[in-house]
C-alpha cells in the first residue's frame, strides 16, 4: 500500500510538471501546425529568469515566500518577449513553408537560445530553493514529501481547467476553433488569423516558461537542461495525440506514473517504459490516443 | 632550364625531402619554441559550472605558471617550450567528442590532448587516440575499463579509477560509520556510475560483510535533474546509508530536493565525488555527509599547510578566480604538470625537444609530486595512475563562513588499487590480496 501511494504521488507530481510544459507545445501545434522545438527554450529561459530573480531578491533580504511572486513575473516576461520576437521575426515568414523546414528553423532557434543563455547567465548553476523551503514538507504514505512539488499538481489542474474553459466557453476559443479547423475559412470570414496565431504562440510560450519557472526552485538550473524536457514533452504529445489538450493530460499521467513505477520496481527500465509506450501508441494508433478529428477537405 | 640546372634542382629537392623525412620520423632532436595542446573539458552543459570550468581554470593556472617559470621548485616551460592551449568543449555526447578529437589532431595539428571528465568521452576517444597515434592524457574519467579492456600506447590517465575511490569509500564507511548495517545507492546510469556502485558493493562485501546491500539501487539517467521518485524509493528502502557517485549539477539538484524532504534526517549519505556541490551550495549543504574528491584534493586538503605546491595552488587559484579550487581544478592542473615533467625528462634524455615517442617514454611509469600529493603511473603498463584517496564529513564552518571537512582520512594508493596485471574485479573478489593498508 505504502509503495502504491508512493508510486501514485511521484507519478502525479512528475506528470503535472510534464503536462504544464507539453500543453503549450500541443496548443501551438494544434492551432498553428508548428512542431516547435524552441519550446524547450521558453522552458529554459523561464527557469533561468525565475531562479535569477528569486536568488537576487533572496540576497536582498526578501523572505522565502516572496519567490512565489517572482515566478509569474518570469513566466510573463519570458513568454511575452521571446514569443513575440520569434513569431514576428522568424515564424511569420515561414507559415507557408514546408513543416519540416519550420521544425528545422525552430531547432536552430533552440540552439541559438542555448548559447544566448550561456552568454547571459554564464555556466554556473543557479539555486533558487527558497520557495520550496518556504513550504516545507509533510509526511504522507510513510515518507516525507516536499509540499512544493505537490502544489505542482494543483497548478497543472488550474492550467488544464483554464485551457478547457478558454477554448470551449469563450468567444476567443470559438475563433481559435475556426482557425484550427480551416485557416482559410477563418480568413474568408474576416478573422485576424495573424493575431490569433500570435496570441496562441504567446500562450504556448508562457506555458513553457511557467513549467521552467515553477520547476526552477527544485533543481540546479544549469546550461543544457532544456533538451531532456523537450524530448519528454514530445513523447507526451505523441502519446496523447498532437494538438489535443486532454491527450496531453492523459499522456503526461501515463508517462509520469509509468516512470514512477519503473523507478520504484525496476529502475533499469526508467527511460525504456516511456519510449516503449510511445512506440506502442505509434504502432497501434499513429495519430495518438486523443488526436482531434480532422475534417476532410474536398 | 638546362639539363644541368634541372639535375641540380632535383638533387636539392631530394636532399630537402630526405631532411624533412628524417625530422618527421623523429630521428633527431630539434629545438621547439611552442607546443600546441588541446585542453578538453565541459565548457557548456550541466557539468560546465561544477566540473568543466574549475577544471579549465586549474589547467590554465598551471599552464601560465609553467610558461612563466612561476611554478615553485620547477623550471620554466614544457621541455623548454611554451605551451599554447586550445580549449575544446566536452559537451555534446560521445560521437561529437570523436569528431572533435579528429578535428583537433588532424586539422588543428595539436601536439597532445589533455582532458576528458566523463567516462563516456574517454572511452569513446581513447581508440581514436590510438588510431591517430596522438599523445592523450586523460584527466578525470573514472572507469577502470579504460586500461583493463585493452592496453594503450598513446593514452595516459593521471587520475585513479573508480576502483580506488570505491574501495577507499568502503574502508571509510567501515571505520567511521561502524553502526551501518545496510546500504543502497543512487548512481548515474553510465560507465562511471555503474562502476562506482559495483566496486563499492564488492569492496563492502569483503571489508564489511555484516553490512548488507539493498536489492533496489537507483540508476537515473545522467543530467536528469529531477529525483522525486528516486528519493521516495530510497526513503522506502530500509538501508541506512545511501552511496552516490553523482557529480555535476546532478549532485546539487539531488541534495536540494532531498534536503527539503528531510531525507538527510533519516538517511546517512555518502557523496563520493560531491565536493563541488559542497562549495556551490555552501551553508545549504547538510553537515555530516561523507564527502570525497577522488584524490588528495579540494575541500579535504583546503587547510593543509604542509605541502608547498598545494599552498601555492590554493593561493594562486583564489587570487585569480576568487574561489577555492575543487577536485577537478586539481586534477586538470596535475595532468598539465605531468605533461611538463614527462617532457622535461624526455628533453633531458634527448638533448633537445623530444619526439612524441620520446615524450611517451618520458611519461611512462613516472612517479611525481603534484598539487594533490604523490602520483605513480603504476598500472596499465605505466599509463594509469594510482594515488591516495580520502574522505571526510561535511561541516559548515560558521566562523569562517565556508564549508569544511572533518575526520579526513586518506587511504594509501597501494591499499586501494590492484597490482599491475590483475583485473580489479578479480582482485576485490579474492579479498584484495597484497593490499598495503595501515
Amino acid at each position: 500500500m505504502q509503495l502504491a501511494i508512493a508510486i501514485l504521488l511521484d507519478g502525479l507530481s512528475f506528470a503535472s510538471y510534464l503536462f504544464i510544459v507539453s500543453v503549450g507545445l500541443t496548443i501551438v501545434f494544434g492551432v498553428m501546425k508548428i512542431l516547435n522545438v524552441a519550446h524547450g527554450s521558453f522552458y529554459a529561459w523561464g527557469a533561468y529568469l525565475s531562479a535569477y530573480l528569486i536568488t537576487l531578491f533572496s540576497d536582498m533580504g526578501y523572505p522565502n515566500w516572496f519567490g512565489f511572486l517572482l515566478i509569474p513575473v518570469a513566466t510573463v516576461v519570458v513568454g511575452l518577449v521571446l514569443s513575440v520576437i520569434i513569431e514576428r521575426l522568424v515564424l511569420r515568414r515561414m507559415y507557408h513553408q514546408d513543416e519540416v523546414l519550420i521544425v528545422l528553423a525552430t531547432f536552430g532557434l533552440f540552439l541559438i537560445s542555448e548559447d544566448l543563455l550561456l552568454l547571459v547567465f554564464g555556466v554556473n548553476p543557479y539555486f533558487a530553493y527558497q520557495p520550496m523551503a518556504a513550504l516545507g514538507n509533510v509526511r504522507l504514505g510513510g515518507i516525507s514529501r516536499d509540499v512544493y512539488s505537490m502544489t505542482l499538481s494543483a497548478l497543472a489542474l488550474i492550467v488544464a481547467v483554464a485551457c478547457w474553459w478558454g477554448l470551449t466557453r469563450t468567444r476567443w476559443g470559438k475563433l481559435i476553433s475556426v482557425v484550427i479547423h480551416d485557416r482559410e475559412i477563418g480568413l474568408a470570414m474576416g478573422l485576424n488569423v495573424g493575431m490569433i496565431y500570435l496570441a496562441i504562440f504567446v500562450i504556448g510560450a508562457m506555458l513553457g516558461a511557467l513549467g521552467g519557472a515553477y520547476i526552477a526552485p527544485t533543481i540546479s538550473v544549469s546550461p543544457g537542461f532544456g533538451i531532456d524536457v523537450i524530448v519528454l514533452s514530445f513523447a507526451v504529445v505523441v502519446i496523447g495525440g498532437m494538438g489535443s489538450i486532454p491527450g496531453a493530460l492523459i499522456g503526461a499521467v501515463m508517462v509520469g506514473v509509468l516512470r514512477a513505477m519503473a523507478v520504484h520496481l525496476m529502475p533499469e527500465l526508467e527511460l525504456f517504459v516511456v519510449f516503449a509506450v510511445m512506440a506502442i501508441v505509434l504502432i497501434v494508433r499513429p495519430e495518438g490516443l486523443f488526436a482531434p478529428a480532422k475534417a476532410r477537405t474536398i | 632550364m638546362t639539363a644541368r640546372t634541372l639535375g641540380k634542382a632535383i638533387r636539392t629537392a631530394a636532399l630537402a625531402s630526405a631532411v624533412a623525412a628524417a625530422a618527421s620520423m623523429g630521428g633527431a632532436a630539434a629545438a621547439k619554441n611552442t607546443i600546441k595542446v588541446a585542453i578538453v573539458t565541459f565548457l557548456t552543459g550541466p557539468a560546465a559550472g561544477p566540473f568543466g570550468v574549475p577544471g579549465k581554470n586549474g589547467a590554465e593556472l598551471m599552464i601560465d605558471a609553467i610558461n612563466a617559470g612561476g611554478l615553485p621548485g620547477h623550471s620554466k616551460g614544457f621541455g623548454g617550450a611554451t605551451l599554447d592551449p586550445v580549449f575544446a568543449d566536452e559537451a555534446g555526447g560521445n560521437s561529437k567528442q570523436v569528431a572533435e578529437y579528429r578535428n583537433l589532431v588532424e586539422k588543428q595539428n595539436v601536439d597532445a590532448v589533455v582532458g576528458y571528465i566523463s567516462s563516456g568521452s574517454c572511452m569513446a576517444t581513447a581508440p581514436v587516440a590510438e588510431e591517430l597515434k596522438k599523445l592523450t592524457i586523460v584527466t578525470i574519467c573514472g572507469t577502470p575499463s579504460l586500461f583493463e579492456d585493452e592496453p594503450r600506447s598513446y593514452v595516459f590517465r593521471t587520475q585513479g579509477s573508480a576502483v580506488g575511490d570505491s574501495i577507499a569509500a568502503a574502508h571509510y564507511v567501515t571505520q567511521f560509520m561502524p553502526d551501518v548495517t545496510s546500504y543502497t545507492g543512487i548512481n548515474q546510469n553510465y560507465a562511471f556510475g555503474q562502476d562506482s556502485w559495483k566496486f563499492f558493493k564488492q569492496a563492502m562485501e569483503q571489508i564489511n560483510p555484516k553490512a548488507k546491500a539493498s536489492s533496489n539501487p537507483q540508476f537515473p539517467k545522467i543530467f536528469s535533474g529531477q529525483y522525486g521518485a528516486e528519493i521516495s524509493t530510497l526513503s522506502l528502502d530500509r538501508a541506512e546509508l545511501v552511496h552516490s557517485s553523482f557529480w555535476d549539477g546532478d549532485i546539487e539538484a539531488f541534495v536540494l530536493q532531498a534536503l527539503v524532504r528531510g531525507f538527510f534526517d533519516d538517511k546517512r549519505f555518502a557523496a563520493v565525488v560531491g565536493d563541488s556541490a559542497v562549495d556551490s551550495l555552501g551553508a545549504k549543504f547538510p553537515d555530516g555527509v561523507l564527502i570525497g574528491t577522488r584524490s588528495r584534493s579540494g575541500i579535504l586538503i583546503r587547510r593543509d599547510t604542509t605541502d608547498p605546491l598545494n599552498v601555492w595552488f590554493i593561493k594562486a587559484y583564489k587570487e585569480r578566480y576568487g574561489a577555492y579550487p575543487v577536485g577537478p581544478s586539481y586534477q586538470y592542473a596535475k595532468a598539465v604538470h605531468f605533461l611538463k615533467l614527462g617532457l622535461d625528462k624526455a628533453a633531458a634524455a634527448a638533448g633537445g625537444f623530444p619526439t612524441q615517442a620520446q615524450m611517451i617514454e618520458g611519461l611512462k611509469g613516472l612517479s611525481f609530486n603534484s598539487v594533490d600529493g604523490k602520483t605513480a603511473m603504476a598500472l596499465g603498463g605505466g599509463h594509469q595512475a594510482i594515488h591516495d584517496v580520502g574522505y571526510g564529513f561535511t561541516e559548515f564552518d560558521k566562523e569562517k563562513g565556508e564549508p569544511a571537512a572533518t575526520n579526513v582520512k586518506f587511504y594509501a594508493a597501494e591499499c586501494i588499487n590492484p597490482p599491475e596485471g590483475m583485473l580489479a574485479e578479480e582482485w576485490v573478489d579474492k579479498g584484495m590480496p597484497g593490499a598495503k593498508c595501515d
